[in-house]
């Protein structure tokens, strides 16, 4: 089946399986920060923005992405540099596996919620797992951030 | 992983209960638990154009359409008026926001699940589901009824005056409750609905009227004790039924004082 929809600001069409994953369907269009972790909708790795809101694009068939429009980390850079630095000062991002959804996810914190408290941010990000570094890091960078921000 | 044959989008109830009358048809709701099944499904009907993404609030009555997410219930303003933020505080934990964003609440009643924290909120409230062949049922009805091939269309919960406390246990926040509970005071009345038995949510009312003296220890202890009684637990991996029957009691108690008040 044929499905066409804006991917990082272009409009594309493509030809899919009917099960065909959202996940699989970035990958084969060059989308590879979107990266498959727990195969169990648990981790946030594959957080993509469907519409302005993060998804765990291993758990939407790339068909209900007809008609809508779709962010991965590689067409919101420029919104992410403004902060990935200063998570990586914390070295956060240890082996950096867990750090596209990170960023994807902190994206859509900081547009739902552009001044967060630690707490709201720790329950935002709680659907991103990290194996290294025990999410202190993650915190300290977002937290920098935003103090930075304030001057 | 399921296989898909076919995708379609019906454009109307109808067309999406004919198709889903095919044995091997199947329901796309959030596509969360259906993508951890396995099996070969003929035809996935996608709700997603059916206008059931909506949460609409009247004077009487949320009226929560199949397809809406559980970030919908989480930030809904009027739902958490009238629940005193309980309906927030059930489903936070369900993973994480990107989850939350996908599950939808039709998919977590249809589903029925054993699991379930929204179950478990919606039991203690006045709710009824809306099914597209069967009707208005109550949700306690609907809970206990075997699986068929209708439509869950939408979820009405009335604004019954109430209040409202939820509890749930977790070994690790973000993972699957070993209990949860929900305890409420409708009009007056008294209920609590205890989910992850390991099984199915139930709804236990205080027939025996052991609240509705006043909330106090002694009263919030007898009730704990008696809804754990009425409630069967089951172990698995997270926990034994002995274990599940003492949280029940503990939860209980602590919903019941959480109330607080007088009836």
């Amino acid at each position: 089946m044929e499905i066409k929809l804006k991917l990082n600001g272009k409009n594309i069409m493509g030809s899919i399986e009917p099960d065909t994953l959202l996940i699989d369907f970035l990958r084969e269009h060059g989308c590879y920060s979107v990266k498959r972790g727990c195969e169990t909708s648990g981790c946030g790795l594959c957080t993509v923005l469907m519409d302005g809101t993060p998804v765990l694009s291993c758990s939407v068939l790339a068909a209900r992405a007809d008609g809508h429009e779709v962010y991965t980390l590689e067409g919101l850079q420029q919104e992410a540099s403004d902060f990935v630095g200063f998570i990586a000062d914390q070295g956060a991002d240890q082996c950096g596996f867990c750090n596209p959804g990170f960023v994807m996810n902190t994206i859509a914190l900081l547009r739902e919620n552009p001044d967060p408290t630690d707490d709201e941010i720790r329950a935002f990000l709680a659907g991103n797992l990290c194996r290294c570094s025990g999410y202190e890091g993650q915190l300290r960078g977002i937290r920098n951030y935003l103090d930075s921000r304030k001057g | 992983m399921i296989t898909i044959q076919k995708y379609v989008r019906p454009q109307s109830l109808e067309e999406a209960y004919q198709l889903n009358q095919n044995r091997r048809s199947r329901i796309i709701a959030g596509m969360l638990w259906t993508k951890m099944s396995s099996g070969a499904v003929n035809t996935a009907i996608d709700l997603c154009d059916l206008g059931l993404d909506t949460i609409e609030e009247t004077d009487k009555q949320f009226s929560i359409g199949a397809m809406v997410t559980l970030r919908q219930i989480e930030q809904h303003a009027g739902l958490n008026a009238y629940t005193g933020g309980k309906a927030a505080a059930a489903v936070k934990d369900i993973i994480g926001v990107q989850f939350r964003n996908i599950a939808t609440v039709g998919g977590s009643i249809w589903g029925r699940f054993g699991f379930s924290d929204v179950l478990t909120l919606f039991l203690a409230m006045e709710s009824f589901v809306e099914l597209y062949k069967g009707g208005i049922i109550p949700l306690a009805q609907f809970a206990s009824m075997p699986y068929d091939r209708d439509l869950l269309v939408r979820l009405i919960v009335k604004k019954t005056p109430g209040s409202f406390s939820y509890q749930a246990m977790r070994a690790q926040r973000t993972d699957f409750p070993v209990l949860t509970c929900a305890v409420s005071r409708l009009d007056g009345q008294y209920r609590a609905a205890i989910g992850a038995r390991p099984g199915r949510a139930m709804l236990i009312k205080d027939e025996e009227g052991l609240l509705t003296g006043g909330i106090n220890e002694e009263s919030a202890k007898a009730f704990a004790e008696y809804a754990a009684g009425k409630v069967p637990t089951g172990s698995n991996l997270r926990g034994s039924a002995a274990y599940r029957t003492h949280l029940a009691k503990v939860l209980v108690e602590r919903g019941a004082l959480e109330l607080g008040g007088n009836a």
